[in-house]
């Protein structure tokens, strides 16, 4: 049985979305597919103009900054060894990663394991790596749970410098009220189909 | 900016040896595990000096292999979706990462070959000849069996049930890799040529490098 069907979005430059529905709706299978991150089983769709399913989808994973549920950072690592391996992947000078994470409010935690932050610093670190790689998409998969207030003006912020930047923004959330004073238009999934 | 190919494999390479540096689980696990398995074997077939200075290049090797394709597995395979989620949108490219990743597997079974090989020469009496060539040798096993743990590890990661595939894929690979060790150590005591036997190991490592990078997109896009 497929987790979606009958789903039909575009979403352009400049514009932000909201997904709202239950659990298991397939909020999190859709943006997973637009990240490239998995794979279509039928239909057609592509990102940045390339196809979903084709094996060169992972050139254009740079251009799209997806945050999901759980942070990704090694647990070995300090934030600031976390960031800086996405930098120096991504050819991006060392410098912007400091910045980064200090202007997230992580200024005092840049040399601190991963495993020996809160979730919230590790969320925020995710944030961070969003302003360090100015991607053109921006996939947020329920970005404002679990955070305090601060942190959830960052995430307002990161959308809107993203669509400022020209950029489009898809989020995925169950707070109706804050996402829809954020995004542009808002679309309801259930049982893996879009309305 | 472009990062290189190589560029990525040394970011990929970098990171491991710095995870491992902070977790020590090859220095302080599977290192004295294997150290445990040298000093049991004497314990096991007798403290007699012939038979132990016959066995113990053969011991040596066999923990080697075991013991290394572990630490390379262990590596690839342990990895979170979320790390992997956060790896593939650097856009790193997947051959860049096994070549990165089985580096560092390589050069921390160097370290792993040479701390275990004094033990065994001072377990097992083991008298070497021609020295010029041992570093070549553990170099091409310890790049062989990273290579061929990393590509090992790269399958578990696709699927937590293909972890019970990693003997069936790893031993017919490794059994070339023993022979030629083996052989080439057996040579330098004998005094005969060896060059047979580092040809072999010179294939093993190259089919393996080439095997690894042309999975690695694959593998990853399945995971």
């Amino acid at each position: 049985m497929p987790i979606l069907r009958d789903v039909d979005l575009a979403v352009m430059e400049g514009e932000s979305v909201g997904l709202f529905g239950a659990n298991g709706a397939g909020k999190t299978t859709l943006l997973r597919l637009i990240a490239t991150l998995a794979r279509p089983s039928a239909g057609t769709g592509s990102v940045f103009g390339t196809d979903l399913a084709s094996p060169d989808r992972f050139v254009v994973r740079p251009r799209i900054g997806y945050i999901g549920h759980t942070p990704g950072w090694y647990p070995e690592l300090t934030l600031r060894e976390n960031l800086g391996f996405v930098a120096n992947s991504m050819g991006i000078e060392r410098g912007r990663v400091t910045a980064s994470l200090e202007s997230v409010g992580l200024g005092g935690a840049i040399d601190r394991r991963a495993d020996r932050c809160s979730h919230g610093m590790k969320r925020r670190a995710e944030f961070a790596r969003i302003l360090m790689t100015e991607p053109g998409l921006l996939l947020l998969d329920e970005p404002h749970s679990a955070l305090d207030a601060d942190a959830i003006d960052l995430v307002d912020d990161l959308v809107a410098r993203t669509v400022r930047r020209g950029g489009a923004a898809i989020l995925v959330s169950h707070d109706h009220a804050r996402v829809e004073a954020l995004v542009d238009r808002t679309h309801e999934i259930s049982e893996g189909t879009l309305r | 900016m472009s990062v290189s190919f190589f560029g990525q494999a040394r970011t990929v390479a970098k990171r491991d040896l710095l995870r491992e540096r902070r977790s020590g689980e090859v220095v302080w696990v599977t290192l004295p595990f294997g150290a445990v398995a040298l000093l049991l074997i004497p314990i096991a077939i007798g403290t007699d000096a012939p038979t132990l200075r016959a066995v113990g290049v053969g011991m040596f090797w066999v923990v080697v292999m075991l013991f290394g394709v572990l630490v390379s597995v262990r590596r690839t395979g342990a990895d979170s979706q979320s790390q992997k989620d956060m790896v593939s949108l650097t856009g790193i490219d997947p051959a860049a990462s096994f070549v990165g990743s089985a580096a560092a597997s390589s050069l921390l079974l160097v370290v792993f070959e040479v701390i275990l090989g004094v033990l065994t020469i001072a377990l097992y009496d083991i008298r070497i000849v021609g020295w010029a060539w041992v570093p070549v040798i553990l170099l091409l096993v310890a790049t062989g069996l990273g290579l061929l743990g990393t590509l090992a590890g790269g399958i578990v990661a696709t699927d937590r049930s293909a972890a019970a595939l990693v003997p069936l894929i790893v031993a017919p690979m490794s059994v070339p890799l023993l022979i030629a060790a083996t052989q080439s150590f057996e040579g330098l005591r004998l005094g005969h040529s060896i060059l047979t036997w580092i040809l072999m190991l010179v294939v093993v490592v190259l089919v393996l490098a080439i095997a690894g990078v042309l999975s690695a997109r694959p593998l990853q896009e399945t995971g």
